[in-house]
């Protein structure tokens, strides 16, 4: 007997020429703790997980690094640019993280605006091509642009990450109309990045058709993150399978769906 | 002789390398990426790279982000 499941037809994800299962993507900021994130991470069963670039702490009273937490050999570490306002420290961000050793993947982000974190496309743009130039494989975190999604895709970049609402609000998928357009316009992978609240919202971005999606506060600021990754996994996952199964139009007026004959006297 | 890392004056011993930096803070050079003088010094250089007086060295690595 063939099962609902078995007639979903999906193709795994594919970015800059590597392959992952999981179209969840998660941060590993602003968790309470160190345990609490390697919990939430694997309860998400996301494979790629960000990473920010930082000084060491030089008093060594606490080690901060991510990294004897999360085994590189178990997760993809996509290295961010996150706190650059420029697109020459977002470069340098990116060439510091790369020389890290463990691949050439960035999540590029060029902030241009401290209050609502808003991305400066024509930093992040300069910065895309250097970077492309230098063979990075570019995530590019943008707004929900077509133009600039375009000229990002034009850039060389691997994937384009425009966002459902500004980072860490929670508001959800604002303009899904905007992301749809993306998604149909481009050739290379729509992850939207940022602005997921809970799991309806990734459920509903997902619908949308994109490839992925990546979030990090809805899952860490949760009252507890390990239970919410576990539904951002399910409601990804529920999303990506209404989107392939097609969705039924949208009417104005209703449409009984028991039949209306047979009716007594 | 004095420099700055990561953005604090520290005294370092005169005629030191990277290398030797490194293991004087008790970094392990695998978890750290080292930019001396607004340059990246790759690991396996680390040890040919001396220190001088005024130098600006940065020690990053991987830490919490989204």
């Amino acid at each position: 007997m063939t099962t609902a499941v078995e007639t979903i037809q999906d193709t795994p994800l594919v970015i800059g020429g590597r392959t992952f299962q999981s179209r969840l993507l998660v941060g590993t900021g602003k968790y309470p703790d160190m345990e609490t994130m390697v919990r939430a991470i694997e309860a998400s069963g996301a494979e790629v997980v960000t990473v920010a670039v930082r000084r060491v702490n030089l008093d060594r009273t606490k080690d901060s690094s991510v990294l004897h937490y999360l085994d590189p050999k178990h997760v993809f570490l996509l290295a961010n640019t996150a706190g650059c306002y420029t697109a020459a420290d977002a470069i340098r961000y990116a060439r510091l993280a790369r020389e890290a050793g463990f691949n050439d993947f960035v999540k590029l982000e060029v902030i241009g605006d401290e209050e609502t974190l808003l991305p400066d496309v024509q930093g992040l743009l300069e910065s895309a091509k250097v970077l492309v130039q230098e063979g990075f494989k570019v995530l590019a975190y943008t707004n929900e642009d077509l133009v600039t999604a375009l000229r990002l895709e034009d850039a060389g970049c691997a994937a384009v990450m425009p966002l459902a609402s500004p980072i860490g609000s929670g508001l959800g998928l604002l303009n899904p109309l905007s992301i749809r357009t993306i998604k149909r316009r481009l050739h290379v992978p729509v992850i939207v990045d940022a602005g997921v609240g809970t799991a309806s919202d990734a459920c509903v971005t997902m619908e949308q058709g994109v490839d992925g999606i990546l979030m990090n506060t809805a899952i860490a600021a949760a009252q507890d993150p390990v239970a919410m990754a576990h539904a951002m996994r399910l409601a990804t996952i529920a999303g990506r399978a209404a989107y392939l199964a097609g969705r039924m139009p949208r009417r104005e007026v209703a449409m009984p769906s028991s039949p209306t004959k047979g009716m007594l006297d | 002789m004095d420099v700055v890392i990561n953005g604090e004056h520290k005294q370092v011993t005169s005629g030191a390398t990277l290398g030797e930096l490194l293991k004087e803070l008790e970094l392990d050079p695998r978890a750290v990426v080292v930019e001396h003088n607004r340059k990246i010094v790759r690991r396996a250089g680390l040890s040919d790279v001396t220190i001088a007086e005024g130098d600006t060295i940065e020690l990053v690595h991987f830490v919490g982000g989204g």
